[in-house]
């Protein structure tokens, strides 16, 4: 394996949007509404900045492609700036430039913006992607929204484990009820209300077995990260954060065009995990890791992720939520800001609002929330669908 | 002699409750309630005549286990494109050699046309082995009496000389010019006339007046026929037929208009493929068909009639879905549209795109692995098996004859549906092979972990700015 970057990347200064149905809000006010807290936080000026990267994913809806309406929005002068694109991946994805480029030494201080408006489309949930999926596809995919694409992966996981109907979805709301209720104390929340298991199991199904509960909020939203290098995070802040992996998984279309996989698990998550794991040192992810950000979109994709990050045996995901292993006095407090379910899933911002939470939780800055003891987080931001995913997994500490 | 070597129909899964057109509109047309007894089968929404032809011939094919046709005539009234020629899409979604000369054939009762075509072919050794097909989809106008008369299907049969399960003796035609149903470029829905008209002196004297001049002809007696098969509007014209010619009702075929409505094109060759079913050798058929000319076939049933090579018509009959809701029934024939919201738009779709992936999209063609056998759709330039991964080692494999079972499944409110909720899954192929489809003509019930599927052709999408029809494959289940 390559050497990695593993203690060369710092962060020193993080800013995210509250996210929400922000009608009166354009994409550029809410870049410039991360990008200034975040400017703060690291105690920077925006001539120090040496590159950016901007990550947006739905072009119909935002500002447009290349990095173009980055740059004219921040006034960059003439600064390098990268636009990228990855599906639900792209803030990490944006994230990931930035690094590299400080790890390399072509940077010393880069940042990565991740911004998203959903919520011009006219109808709930994330855009048709019989547009975004390419001319050929327009003619063979299915018509395949997220929560059913995802809803399939509950299909399957039910069938292996022998799991009824109303079992499944019993231990789904366990899941929906737990970042409810991180949710409600984070003020930057989408949703904020607290539900029961009854809630989540009398709500519409959108996408069986998948109700309105077991779905992630659709919002607008931006967040923003400064880094630099390691040894000259120091000047800059007190508790600098270390990035200790960072790696990315895509898939190669076997899920869904060859008789292999199960369909109960994301392989993507399973590589991306096995790699940051090595990369990071991590022998005993149960017990080392102290927090994390998992990609919620849809409850049954972070009972699933429980098991293809190790946390949890296969099939016996279900049985870690029932002990409230995972909740935020729990041995590894996950979603501990209400994850995509109640925090909002601006599609490009998310993979940049997971290392929010987690740079939060380890400066020990997460007020009511704050988790004892932790010294290292990790975040996973998946793109795609479970039968063709991009995932990355991130692992954080703070020192 | 050329003669009938398979025959297969494709009878829609829906029907509509013909009470449920009254009750809709019998405020308006009281007198109509004679009429609403029985069902209508009709089309789903993502069907045409194009696709029911494809799958009619499909399964007519896989009766026949060949493909070496020669020809392929398509004759429908409702002809899904006016400018390209149908046939050109069907030969594609049926696999057939790019030679096969390819006819479309249009107006009422062009089915018996496209039979007498066919055995003209056959008969002067120009073709080895014709297939014949013909759908029609039409729809009546609301509250037009013609409402409770309308079904939908298709059917395909092959015409050769070898194999040949009932031979074709006779072909008499007899034109009149007599305008029954009439239907524009400029018009919607057909126009009739008065039904007195259309009954008397159309069908009721037409045939009477054809069938007589054709056994006269023959030097026969009608009563050496078996069975004597013509449709019409309603039972009534159908008895007074039957009365005036003295065919008795042993010689009488089911003309199925509470099961499925006047289907049209096909309607008398479903009645046929019906017929054959209960044949004997040496049993002699005639088949009558008329629209504003009559056309008259006559048939010896051979020694090699066989149930293999026809429909079971009683299944396809009782594999349905009845409903009773008139606005449902006159949404998915397509006669009231209903708002689809910004989620419904349909995306813009590319005709080069559709040409130059035509063997992907429309034969549903995809590739298998000379070094390791890995089948694929759709196509791949480098193997899918992670152990392998050979490039360009391919050869072309198609799935649309496979069949598979669903590996896992959604069912989806949040999807725009035509008629929702979307039904997805993937389907595992049994002969290896998988990838995700829509699902049709299924309940949500009925979907379960490892249900058996088959391919079904369908329209998938209706490009309305740029005058493209998106047809593709979706799995039903194996009933």
């Amino acid at each position: 394996m390559s050497e990695g970057i593993k203690d060369k990347v710092a962060i020193i200064g993080m800013g995210c949007t509250k996210f929400g149905e922000r009608w009166d809000k354009s994409e550029e006010d809410l870049i410039i509404e991360a990008y200034s807290e975040a400017l703060d936080d690291a105690g920077i000026e925006p001539k120090d900045i040496d590159a950016a990267w901007f990550g947006s994913c739905f072009d119909e809806i935002n500002v447009g492609k290349s990095s173009l309406p980055l740059a004219t929005t921040l006034k960059l002068g003439f600064k390098p700036v990268t636009r990228v694109e990855n599906f639900c991946a792209t803030g990490t994805e944006a994230f990931r430039g930035a690094c590299y480029a400080v790890a390399s030494g072509a940077c010393d201080i880069a940042i990565a913006v991740g911004a998203e408006k959903l919520k011009d489309t006219g109808f709930g949930g994330l855009p048709e992607f019989s547009s975004v999926l390419g001319t050929k596809n327009r003619f063979i995919f299915p018509n395949i929204t997220a929560p059913g694409a995802f809803a399939m992966l509950a299909t399957a996981y039910f069938e292996k484990y022998g799991l009824s109907y109303e079992e499944g979805k019993r231990i789904l709301a366990r899941i929906s009820v737990k970042s409810h209720k991180n949710g409600l104390l984070n003020e930057k929340a989408h949703l904020r209300k607290e539900i029961t298991i009854d809630d989540v199991l009398k709500a519409p199904i959108i996408a069986s077995p998948l109700g309105l509960f077991d779905c992630s909020g659709v919002s607008d939203g931006a967040a923003v990260a400064i880094i630099t290098r390691a040894e000259r995070a120091k000047e800059y802040t007190k508790n600098p954060i270390f990035v200790k992996a960072l790696q990315i998984s895509v898939s190669d279309g076997r899920e869904y065009m060859y008789n292999e996989w199960d369909g109960t698990t994301i392989p993507t998550t399973v590589n991306a995990a096995r790699r940051a794991y090595a990369e990071a040192g991590i022998k005993n992810p149960r017990s080392e890791i102290g927090l994390m950000e998992l990609h919620d979109c849809f409850s049954i994709t972070e009972l699933v992720t429980y098991e293809d990050l190790g946390m949890s045996e296969r099939g016996r995901a279900g049985e870690d939520v029932e002990s409230g292993f995972f909740d935020l006095d729990g041995k590894i407090p996950s979603q501990t800001d209400g994850g995509l379910k109640c925090f909002g899933h601006p599609i490009a911002a998310s993979g940049l609002r997971m290392i929010y939470e987690v740079y939060k939780q380890l400066q020990g800055k997460a007020g009511k929330r704050q988790v004892k003891n932790s010294h290292i987080g990790l975040t996973h931001n998946i793109g795609g669908f479970p039968a063709m995913s991009i995932t990355s997994v991130a692992i954080f500490g703070n020192d | 002699m050329s003669g009938i070597i398979a025959i297969d129909c494709h009878i829609p899964f829906y029907r509509v409750n013909k009470k449920a057109i009254f009750d809709a509109w019998g405020w308006f047309d009281s007198s109509k309630i004679g009429s609403a007894k029985g069902e209508l089968a009709f089309a789903n929404y993502d069907e045409d005549s194009l696709t029911m032809g494809v799958n009619a011939a499909l399964s007519c094919l896989e009766r026949l286990k060949s493909k070496s046709i020669d020809r392929l005539y398509f004759a429908t009234a409702t002809s899904p494109y006016v400018e390209p020629k149908n046939t050109s899409i069907m030969s594609a979604a049926l696999d057939l050699n790019e030679d096969v000369v390819s006819v479309d054939m249009s107006g009422l009762i062009s089915s018996s046309s496209a039979l007498i075509a066919a055995n003209d072919a056959v008969e002067s050794g120009l073709s080895k082995m014709t297939l014949v097909c013909s759908a029609d989809k039409r729809n009546a106008k609301p509250a037009d009496g013609l409402e409770y008369l309308f079904g939908h299907a298709a059917f395909a049969m092959v015409i050769g000389k070898n194999d040949t399960i009932a031979d074709i003796e006779h072909v008499f035609s007899h034109s009149s010019s007599f305008l029954g149903y009439r239907r524009t470029q400029e018009d919607e829905y057909p126009k009739s006339w008065e039904e007195r008209w259309i009954r008397d002196e159309g069908y009721l004297n037409h045939i009477v007046k054809s069938v007589n001049k054709t056994v006269e002809k023959m030097g026969v007696s009608l009563s050496d026929f078996s069975k004597v098969i013509y449709a019409c509007p309603d039972k009534r014209t159908y008895s007074a037929i039957a009365k005036k010619l003295r065919i008795s009702a042993e010689q009488l075929e089911d003309p199925l208009l509470d099961k499925i409505g006047y289907t049209g094109n096909p309607h008398t060759f479903i009645m046929l493929a019906n017929a054959l079913r209960k044949a004997k050798p040496n049993d002699k058929i005639m088949l009558v068909n008329f629209g504003s000319s009559v056309d008259i076939v006559t048939f010896t049933v051979t020694e090699r009639i066989d149930k293999s090579k026809l429909p079971d018509i009683d299944k396809l009959l009782d594999t349905k879905q009845v409903i009773d809701n008139y606005t449902k029934f006159a949404n998915l024939c397509g006669k009231i549209e209903q708002e689809k919201g910004p989620r419904g738009e349909v995306a813009k779709s590319a005709v080069s795109v559709l040409w130059r992936e035509r063997k992907t999209i429309l034969g549903l063609y995809g590739s298998k692995c000379k070094k390791c056998g890995t089948k694929v759709y759709p196509p791949q330039h480098v193997c899918i098996n992670p152990d392998c991964n050979a490039i360009d080692e391919m050869e072309d494999y198609r799935f649309a004859e496979d069949t598979g079972k669903l590996f896992t499944y959604t069912v989806d409110n949040l999807a725009f549906e035509h008629d929702p909720p979307a039904m997805y899954g993937i389907v595992d192929f049994d002969n290896g092979g998988r990838y995700w489809f829509d699902i049709t003509d299924c309940s949500p019930e009925e979907l379960r972990v490892g249900m058996p599927v088959k391919m079904s052709f369908r329209k998938k999408f209706y490009d309305k700015p740029r005058g493209l029809y998106g047809y593709f494959w979706k799995a039903v289940p194996i009933r």
